[in-house]
């Protein structure tokens, strides 16, 4: 069977002066039709650099090293500039983390909407709009006729992150990548915008990424779950398996971080140390300072993704 | 925007005076109206009455309230040299700057923005490697230098182009007043060599200016959202990133164009240019105070009219100015 999406040994290497960074470690994955994805893990794991080598995107030294990003069977890594313009904002959009930087300021919303629709179709100035205002709707935009004319610094943060939803949603595309598509906005809107999203995969029948470092969020929101470590994927499988029973030593400390689980007076648990820098990651198991399971082999042999017997995947000596 | 209007507008009148203040205060002390009226051949009895008569002894104020109220009237003194309203003198003066000024700014707009442009894109590239080592040599040579090379390169050597004087002119409003050199061939000769020279000295400013302001914008995340929307590069670079670069552009070149009037004393005397400036210098050695002060509050003025114009544009093509003025 073949998947919407799938990445196969995907490497990302930045080429800095002192040599290259290698990023993205040869992480795999599968999106369906429909299917909701989250990529979780700590700052500087690898999550953003995954989403824009998706769409091949990476920004100036990065570039993808080694692997496959097939999106219905066609490899979007090898794929030629004008090409791969097809595909973004078109088969495959992309919402940002900050919804104030998101947006042009000194364009209206309606002319950033409608050259979404030109750039990808040949249509009309006034169909555009009429798809546009649909669109706005759609993300529950109060009087969406008055908003075309807008420019971006007369909304708040929660409802530009809507229009800019809106606008990844004009050319119904197959799948959504939203990095952390919450963080700069407030407790209740980001349920909002949270519920809005999951609608409206639901509804389209559209892949979702979702890459967050809130557990809550993905457990809430998604199916299939992949947790990165320093540039790999450690644990990934069916997202209320992993949530409720993680296996990988990372994950457990992550699940058990969660303030949700805490009674009232209990300290909040913190995985001990920090992750490391890509530049010096340890040999073995890039988890192992940080890991109260270690033992010999972890520090010389770098574990593989393996099946256990939960039906999930996990990188661990000790499973 | 309204608001904003008449706010910027009302600044300028301010600054205006303020301008008006200094001029008077200094022809005040060292003017001598008296000389500019008949002369230095008269007894100092006579002189003395006729201070009294012009109310040269009245205390500043009341001297300072009537100056305004002459200088509302277009009356900014006698020229000494040339016994004629000096304001008159410098209006009769002032097409051949404005000229000069609108064609060294031109040559600024045409080469500053594409090469500001181009390096920012492609900042590896030969061409922009080259033009940022020139401009850098650029930034640090006096204009004098420049227009002495270039009369000596295309004047002297190769008799390409003429080097003095504005050539053949023609009358722009039939009164004589407008002299314009852009309409033969003749008179755009003679424009090159001065307006390049005088362009020379804002030129690197802007293609540094415009290079950096849109390598900043293009780091940006509505243009890393833009590509990400599937948007075709020209439109990405010279809509969505130019526009944001453009918005601090203008409010310095709105500056820069009112101080390059400035730099038109020395490029007017080395290309002997009939305009303001070169009168101005003639006026320093007749010691025409009159007219100096004159050609003070007048190029003031422009430097502030252009300021507020360039501001009121600004206001125009940034929305978030527009929305500020409203309130
Ligand atoms: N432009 C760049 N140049 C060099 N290295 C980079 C660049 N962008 C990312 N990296 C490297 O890639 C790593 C992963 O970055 P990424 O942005 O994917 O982290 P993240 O998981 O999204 O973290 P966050 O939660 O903070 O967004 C970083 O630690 C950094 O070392
Ligand atoms: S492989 Fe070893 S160090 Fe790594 S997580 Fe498993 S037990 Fe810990
Ligand atoms: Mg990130």
């Amino acid at each position: 069977m073949s998947h919407l999406l799938e990445v196969q040994d995907l490497k990302v290497k930045f080429a800095l002066r002192f040599g290259d960074l290698t990023a993205i470690d040869g992480i795999s994955f599968t999106l369906d039709k429909g299917e909701r994805l989250g990529i979780v893990g700590e700052s500087g794991a690898g999550k953003s650099v995954t989403g824009f080598a998706i769409i091949n995107l990476l920004s100036k030294p990065g570039f993808i090293a080694e692997g496959k990003v097939l999106f219905k069977g066609q490899d979007l890594s090898t794929l030629p500039g004008r090409e791969m313009r097809k595909i973004r904002g078109n088969r495959i959009s992309m919402i940002f983390q900050d919804p104030m930087m998101t947006l042009n300021p000194v364009f209206t919303i309606g002319t950033q909407m409608v050259e979404t629709l030109k750039a990808h179709r040949n249509i009309t100035t006034q169909e555009a709009e009429k798809i546009a205002l649909e669109k706005l709707r759609k993300v529950h935009i109060p009087s969406p006729e008055k908003r075309l004319a807008q420019y971006p610094h007369e909304f708040s943060g929660g409802m530009r992150q809507r229009i800019i939803i809106a606008i990844s949603l004009l050319n119904d595309p197959a799948i959504i990548i939203a990095d952390e598509p919450t963080t700069a906005l407030d407790v209740t809107i980001q349920a909002e915008i949270m519920d809005l999203l999951q609608e409206l995969c639901q509804e389209e029948e559209m892949g979702l990424i979702l890459i967050t470092h809130d557990l809550g969020v993905v457990s809430q929101v998604t199916e299939k779950i992949a947790v990165m470590y320093a540039g790999k994927i450690i644990e990934t499988g069916d997202t209320q398996t992993v949530v409720t029973d993680p296996s990988h030593p990372y994950t457990r400390g992550l699940i058990k971080s969660l303030p949700g689980a805490l009674k009232t007076g209990e300290k909040l648990y913190q995985i001990p140390g920090m992750m490391p820098n890509l530049t010096a990651i340890p040999p073995g198991c890039a988890f192992n300072p940080r890991c109260n399971l270690k033992d010999e082999i972890c520090l010389k042999e770098v574990p593989l993704l393996k099946r256990t017997e939960k039906g999930i995947m996990a990188a661990c000596h000790m499973i | 925007m309204f608001a904003f209007i008449i706010r910027r507008t009302t600044q300028a009148i301010f600054v205006m005076l303020v301008i008006s203040m200094i001029g008077f205060a200094i022809k005040n002390k060292i003017g001598d109206p008296v000389r500019d009226m008949v002369g230095e051949r008269v007894t100092p009895a006579e002189r003395a009455e006729i201070r009294e008569q012009l109310g040269l002894n009245d205390p500043f104020t009341k001297q300072y309230v009537r100056f305004l109220k002459n200088a509302a009237h277009g009356d900014l003194g006698l020229s000494f040299f040339y016994k004629k309203p000096a304001l008159e003198v410098i209006i009769a003066k002032a097409p051949a700057t404005m000229e000069l000024v609108f064609g060294a700014g031109l040559i600024i707009v045409l080469v500053s923005l594409p090469l500001g442009v181009y390096t920012a894109l492609r900042p590896r590239s030969f061409l922009s490697r080259f033009t940022m080592g020139f401009s850098t040599l650029g930034v640090s040579m006096p204009v004098f230098l420049t227009a002495i090379m270039l009369i000596y390169i295309f004047g002297v050597q190769l008799h390409w182009l003429p080097s003095y004087g504005r050539g053949e002119t023609v009358d722009l409003f039939g009164n004589g007043w407008w002299q314009s050199g852009f309409f033969t061939l003749d008179g755009l000769k003679h424009l090159i060599l001065p307006c390049v020279s005088l362009a020379s000295i804002m030129l690197p400013l802007f293609i540094r200016l415009i290079r950096s302001e849109m390598m900043e914008v293009l780091e940006t995340e509505y243009i890393k959202f833009a590509w990400a929307k599937g948007l075709p590069p020209m439109r990405i670079w010279m809509v969505h990133a130019f526009k944001n670069t453009l918005l601090p552009v203008v409010t310095v070149f709105g500056v820069q164009i009112g101080i390059m009037f400035a730099f038109t004393i020395l490029t007017e005397t080395v290309f002997q240019w009939q305009g303001m400036g070169y009168m101005f210098l003639e006026a320093v050695e007749r010691s025409d105070i009159s007219l100096l002060i004159t050609y003070l509050i007048v190029v003031g003025s422009i430097f502030v009219i252009v300021n507020t114009v360039v501001d009121i544009l600004y206001g125009l093509i940034n929305p978030t100015v527009r929305i500020a003025g409203r309130k």
